[in-house]
This record gives C-alpha cells, structure tokens and sequence, in this order.
C-alpha cells in the first residue's frame, strides 16, 4: 500500500506559481493575473483607465513611432533580463532617431508553465527600467501559448516620442571629414549572454551585459552639442553592422581605427575564445554618433559626462573616397574592409 | 611598444629583405585559418609588392569533395536520421540545395561545437540515429576518435560518423608534384603542428627544397613566418623553421596521435580539384565499422558536379586568387556563395571578399585606367 505524504503544504493556489494556459485566455485568470502580477508593477494613470487603446496628449511636431520583439534566451543573464532589454531596446531606438521617447506599449507572450516568480521579477525590471529612462507603460497585452510552442517568454514593446524640433539626423547629411564617436565598449551583452548559454562549469565570466536606456545620455547630448550627423545604437549586427552601414548609405568612406575602440580584456579573451570578431557581436546599451569634426571635442565632453558614456572614445571619421566603404586600419597597423555580419548559427541574443 | 610599433618595425625590416630578393616570390598559407587571420588583422595590406600570399588546400571544408557533401544532405533528409555537423558545413551546396536548406525543409540537422554534443544527443534519442559530418584535418580528428571510443565504451549504438578527415602532408606532396606551381615556401598552420609535430614536414624540405616555416595565428607571429620564409628565400636556403615552440614540438602530441592511430587508418580520399590521392584521408579500423555511416546506411558516392564557371579548385591549389574568378563578388557572394570557399569562414574567397573588396575594386579602376591609356 501506498502511504501519500502529506508533508508538503497543500498548493490552495497552483495558478499563482506557473503560467497556465487560462492566463491568456481572457477570463477571470485573466484578470488575475492583470491584477495581481502585472498592474501591481506597472501602475500609472494612463494605464490603470483599462482601457482597450491608451487615449494620449498630442503636442505639435513630429511623432517617433518604433517596435520591437524580445527573445532573448535565456531570460535573465548577468546585467540584465528580458524586461530591461525590451524596455532599452524601444527606448534608444526612440533616442537616436532625435525623439525623446515617452510611452511604451508591452505585449507579453507567455508559455504555458513559465514560473510565476519569473515573470514578477521581468516585471520589476520592466517597471524599473522605464522609470530610469522616463517612460511609461501606458498600454498592452498577454498571450498565453502552449507548451512547447514559445521559450520561457516573449516580449514585445513599442513605443512613442516626440522628435526634438529641428534635428534631422540622416546619413544623407555625412560629409567627408565627419568624426565618429563610440559611447563605450564593445560586444559586453553578446558575450555575457553567449557564456551564459554555453554555461559550462570551468567557465567563470566576469562579463556583463550593457543593456540600458540611452535616452538621457542621448537627450543630454542633443541638447548640449549642434553638429550631430546621424546616431545609432549598435545591437544586433555589432558596431561591425552600424559603420558598414554607415559607410553604405551616405557613399562615403569610412575609416575606423581598431586601436581607439573601447574594450574590455576579458570581452576580448571570451570572443577569442569562441572565434567571434568584437565588431561583430551584439551590444544593447552602446550608441555610434557621427559628429562635425569641430563639435567632436564637445561631443565626447557631453558623452563622458554621464555614467553610461565614461568610455566613449572618437574611432574614426569620413574620408574624401566616395566608394561606400568601411575601412578598419587594423590594432597591428594593417587595413582591411569590415563587412556587415551575415548572422548565421548565432544563438538568440536580443 | 604598442603592436603597432612592433609591426611596423617588422615590416620595415621584411620590406629591406623583399628589396633584396628582387624578383616576385609566392608563399603559400597551408590553412584556412592563417588566411582568414592575416587578411583580418591587415597583414596582407603590409605585404611588400613582390611578396604574395596565396591560400592552400588548409579549409576543412573547401577541400571537402562534392560527393560527401551530397552524401550528407542525403543523409541529412532522412527521417530517421538526426544529422551533426559544424557549422561551416551549413551552406555548402551540393547537387541538392545545402544542410542549411533541409534543415529549413525539416531535416533534423543539428550544429554542434563539440564531437560530444553528437554523443549526448545520441544517448538522449536512442530510437534515432545520430549521425556526425566528421571533416576537418588534424586538429578535428582527435575530437572524433575521442567521440567513436566514448561512444563505444558507453555503449551507444545509434551513433555514427562520415569519416572524410584529411591529412596535410600528402596535399603538399600533391601540390609539390604539380611542375607549375609556383610557390617558394609554406607558411605551416600552429594549430595542425601541435598535433602532428613539426618532422613530418622534413620531407618536404629536404625532397622539394621548399622553405616551411610554423607559425601561430597573431599577427605578428605571421609576419615573422612570413619574414623568415623570405629570409630563407634571399639565402636560397630551404629549411624547416618553428616559430611556435611554445605549442610545437617535433613529434607532436603523443596522447592526440595514439587516438587517431587508434580508431582511424590513412586510405585514399578524394579531395576538391585535387581528385584522389592516396593515403591522404581517414578510414575508420575494420575494427569500428560498426560506426561507420557509409556502411550502416549503405552510402555511395556520386559523381562530383562542380559549379560551372567556379575557380574555387584553383584557388585553393595556389594557381589563382580569388579575384582571379570571374563569379568573385559578382555572382559569388558570402550571402549567395556559390563554390565552398566562398561559404567557409576559413576560406579564401570568403576572406578576401569580407577583407580585401576594395583592392578588387581598386585594381578595377586600374585596369579601366590601363585600357583608356
């Protein structure tokens, strides 16, 4: 015969503890969960009306409108999660296109059996990161989808700002002689996150991700400097993906100089160690500005000034060759053209 | 002193032994590796003007003949087959689309980074066969001898390797035959070294009388290869150099050798545009052919189909650059590759179309400007 024991305290409440599938299906576990688990975390006037849309203020000027899913994995990584990543990521987006970002939507695909724990502490982080950066989660959704049919969480955010008057930045405005600044070191996020996949026990890794809002730094330049070309956070694709594309779209010649770009000893040991290029890998807090060349000291000056921009370093600057390229004048004094990652077999980093 | 300040005094000193040589002189990079390494640090940007390097037949999977290729997506497309490889093998085509486009189809085809990943995902699958690409020169081989052993010691009896390991030296016999080629000395890969020990090219020094150098993979370790082979070249010597000793001894590693001796026996093998050389590839013993995929499955090789207008056998043969093909950058792209070393992070095309566009387009220029004169 078989003695059931009965040491364990009886669950009176097993929804409270994992996501099941009636969370997403609009019923009163729906509204549980809104209540208890999500709400709680996110409160504010615009969102607490409940409404189906957000209703928001219309200032005059131009509205930034930007999107952008999370699927990071795994969930939670050294120097952040999902929810601080997808909070960042809409945000600098916002930012370097000149908007002072303002509102987020947040959509939550769920799997079925995520641990509840989790999703309050991605929660916290969201609710954390949006009020580091100044914005609000004013509207969303969430989705509940079977076992085996998502990893863990999904999220997507999108988000609003209002464009600063008079700033376009555009790399049709790249003029040779144009300075190229770096607000910090590279490949920090791709790497912390790829070691934390490859978990393997004689692996102990210092690294961080660097994922973070760039609004204020950003905002803080714009307002302090005149001469501002064009801006872009380097994320997937690595700085390699930006300067290319830089190079690319303004037809102009760029030249990087590997020597002046910021980065960590250790970030350098873990991509040698995994035969990735620096360039290449992924950041989430890192921002390319290009600058006039007689506003550049100013630039780095207002850069260095915040906490998120200590390292910012000029790395390059236009030349007079229109021929589109990207030009690396290598650490050992060499040069070479960089190309534009293809992103094969690269796990989920973003 | 700065790296920069290092190399640029090697390089004032190698560009004082160019001058001296006063003719044109080619040295070939035996891996793929030393290719890819030197044209992204910039080294080939710092070559004098009589100094070229050309790539030899080093990258795993550019030497890789069609026919396994084909045999893998074969295998890869199977039901019942869970197919392992590294991941450079992904976008190789065959004469049926590539690993990467069944995978996409809905083959089971797993990248794996280690020979043990394949054997866990055995174990964990018992009702499927696992089967690994096992390509690679020296330096993988060991790894699969390891896998083949555990494998048999833990009893796993759905796992299976396509054996297609390659050895260097009977390539650079193969190449030394061919009286065209024009190549006064190799640059010898670290890594390969350190498993094989550098004796093994003493024949090809004292037989051919061509300078071999070994060396690591930073940039500067090699220029200084680069710069002894010259040195050697301006004596007219032709000796063995290790640059490495620090990984290389002279009889290699005793522990990686016993493995590969152990599971593996050297047979003939065919490579890309090399055709088949003898004693020049890996065969599984009699003794473990219970792990041989070509046997479980009863694979055939084909005939191979080579992509027309494709130089890639050249290129990897020393008897062109990539810039020499008329399909580089234009037809042939890294995002639409259509021979190997186009596809393979080690090769040469891939490497000199990420690194070195803009000498092709330059030289362009050049020759436009040649023909209006």
């Amino acid at each position: 015969m078989t003695t059931v024991s009965t040491s364990r305290t009886p669950v009176f409440n097993p929804h409270a503890r994992r996501v099941v599938l009636a969370h997403g299906g609009g019923g009163q576990l729906t509204d549980e969960l809104l209540r208890d688990v999500i709400r709680p975390r996110l409160t504010n006037d615009l969102l607490d009306t409940l409404d189906d849309a957000a209703l928001l203020p219309v200032q005059a000027g131009r509205l930034a409108f930007t999107t952008d899913s999370y699927v990071v994995q795994p969930l939670e990584f050294p120097g952040g999660d999902i929810g601080r990543l997808a909070v960042s990521g809409t945000v600098n987006d916002l930012a370097v296109c000149g908007a002072d970002p303002a509102h987020l939507s947040l959509s939550l695909i769920l799997e079925e059996g995520l641990d509840m724990e989790v999703l309050r502490r991605v929660l916290d982080s969201v609710q954390a990161t949006a009020e580091e950066a100044g914005v609000t989660i004013v509207t969303g959704d969430t989705k509940v989808v079977a076992r085996g049919q998502a990893d863990g969480m999904y999220i997507n955010t999108a988000g609003i700002g209002l464009v600063r008057p008079r700033r376009t930045l555009s790399t049709d405005r790249i003029q040779p002689g144009d300075v190229v600044i770096l607000s910090g070191t590279v490949a920090d996020h791709g790497l912390a996150v790829m070691l934390q996949r490859e978990a393997q026990p004689w692996i102990t890794s210092e690294l961080a991700s660097d994922v973070a809002p760039l609004g204020g730094m950003i905002g803080g330049l714009l307002d302090e400097v005149q001469g501002i070309v064009f801006m872009r956070d380097a994320t997937r694709g690595g700085l390699a993906g930006v300067v290319s594309d830089m190079a690319e779209q303004s037809g102009q010649h760029l030249t990087i100089d590997e020597a002046k770009i910021p980065i960590r000893p250790e970030t350098n040991y873990a991509a040698e160690m995994l035969g990735l290029d620096p360039l290449d890998v992924a950041n989430e807090g890192k921002v390319v500005v290009v600058v006039r060349k007689h506003k550049a000291a100013a630039a780095l000056r207002s850069l260095r000034a915040h906490r998120l921009g200590q390292r910012a370093e000029v790395i390059g600057a236009f030349g007079e060759d229109r021929d589109g390229l990207c030009e690396l004048l290598t650490e050992v004094g060499g040069r070479r053209i960089i190309q534009k990652p293809y992103g094969e077999e690269l796990p989920r980093i973003c | 002193m700065t790296l920069r300040g290092r190399m640029t005094r090697l390089v004032q000193d190698f560009a004082r032994t160019a001058r001296t040589i006063e003719r044109d002189v080619s040295f070939m990079e035996i891996c793929g590796t030393h290719t890819v390494s030197a044209c992204r640090s910039g080294v080939h940007s710092l070559m004098p003007d009589n100094i070229r390097l050309i790539s030899g037949p080093g990258c795993p999977v550019c030497v890789t003949a069609q026919r396994y290729i084909d045999a893998l997506i074969e295998l890869g497309r199977r039901d019942d087959i869970t197919l392992t490889t590294y991941g450079d093998m992904m976008r190789v085509t065959g004469a049926d689309g590539s690993l990467e486009l069944a995978r996409s189809e809905g083959a089971d085809v797993r990248v794996i980074t280690s020979t043990m990943d394949a054997l866990d995902i055995a174990a964990a699958q018992p009702d499927r066969e696992v089967v690994f690409a096992a390509v690679g020169f020296e330096t993988t081989a060991p790894a699969t001898a390891a896998a083949v052993l555990t494998a048999e010691a833990r009893d796993i009896r759905n796992f299976t390797i396509l054996p297609c390991h390659k050895l260097v030296i009977p390539a650079m016999r193969t190449l030394l035959s061919n009286p065209d080629l024009k190549v006064d000395g190799f640059l010898c890969p670290g890594h390969v070294s350190v498993i094989i020990g550098s004796e093994e090219y003493r024949p090809i020094v004292e037989e051919y009388r061509k300078p071999c150098v070994i060396a690591g993979f930073e940039p500067l370790q090699i220029m200084a290869g680069i710069d002894r082979l010259a040195e050697q070249v301006m004596r007219g010597e032709a000796k063995l150099e290790n640059l490495y000793p620090e990984a290389v001894n002279p009889h290699g590693n005793p522990a990686a050798r016993a493995l590969m001796d152990k599971v593996f026996i050297p047979g003939d093998a065919a490579w890309r545009a090399l055709g088949v050389m003898e004693q020049s590839g890996l065969d599984l013993r009699p003794e473990y052919a219970q792990f041989d995929a070509f046997q479980r499955f009863g694979i055939v090789l084909g005939e191979d189909q080579e992509p027309p207008g494709c130089r890639c056998g050249e290129v990897i043969t020393g008897q062109c650059v990539p810039r020499d093909c008329s399909l580089f950058g234009t037809v042939c792209t890294p995002i639409n590759p259509i021979g190997p070393c186009m596809v393979s992070s080690e090769g040469s095309c891939q490497a000199w179309f990420k690194y070195r566009r803009n000498e092709m387009k330059r030289r362009r220029v050049d020759e436009r400007q040649e023909v209006i004169a």
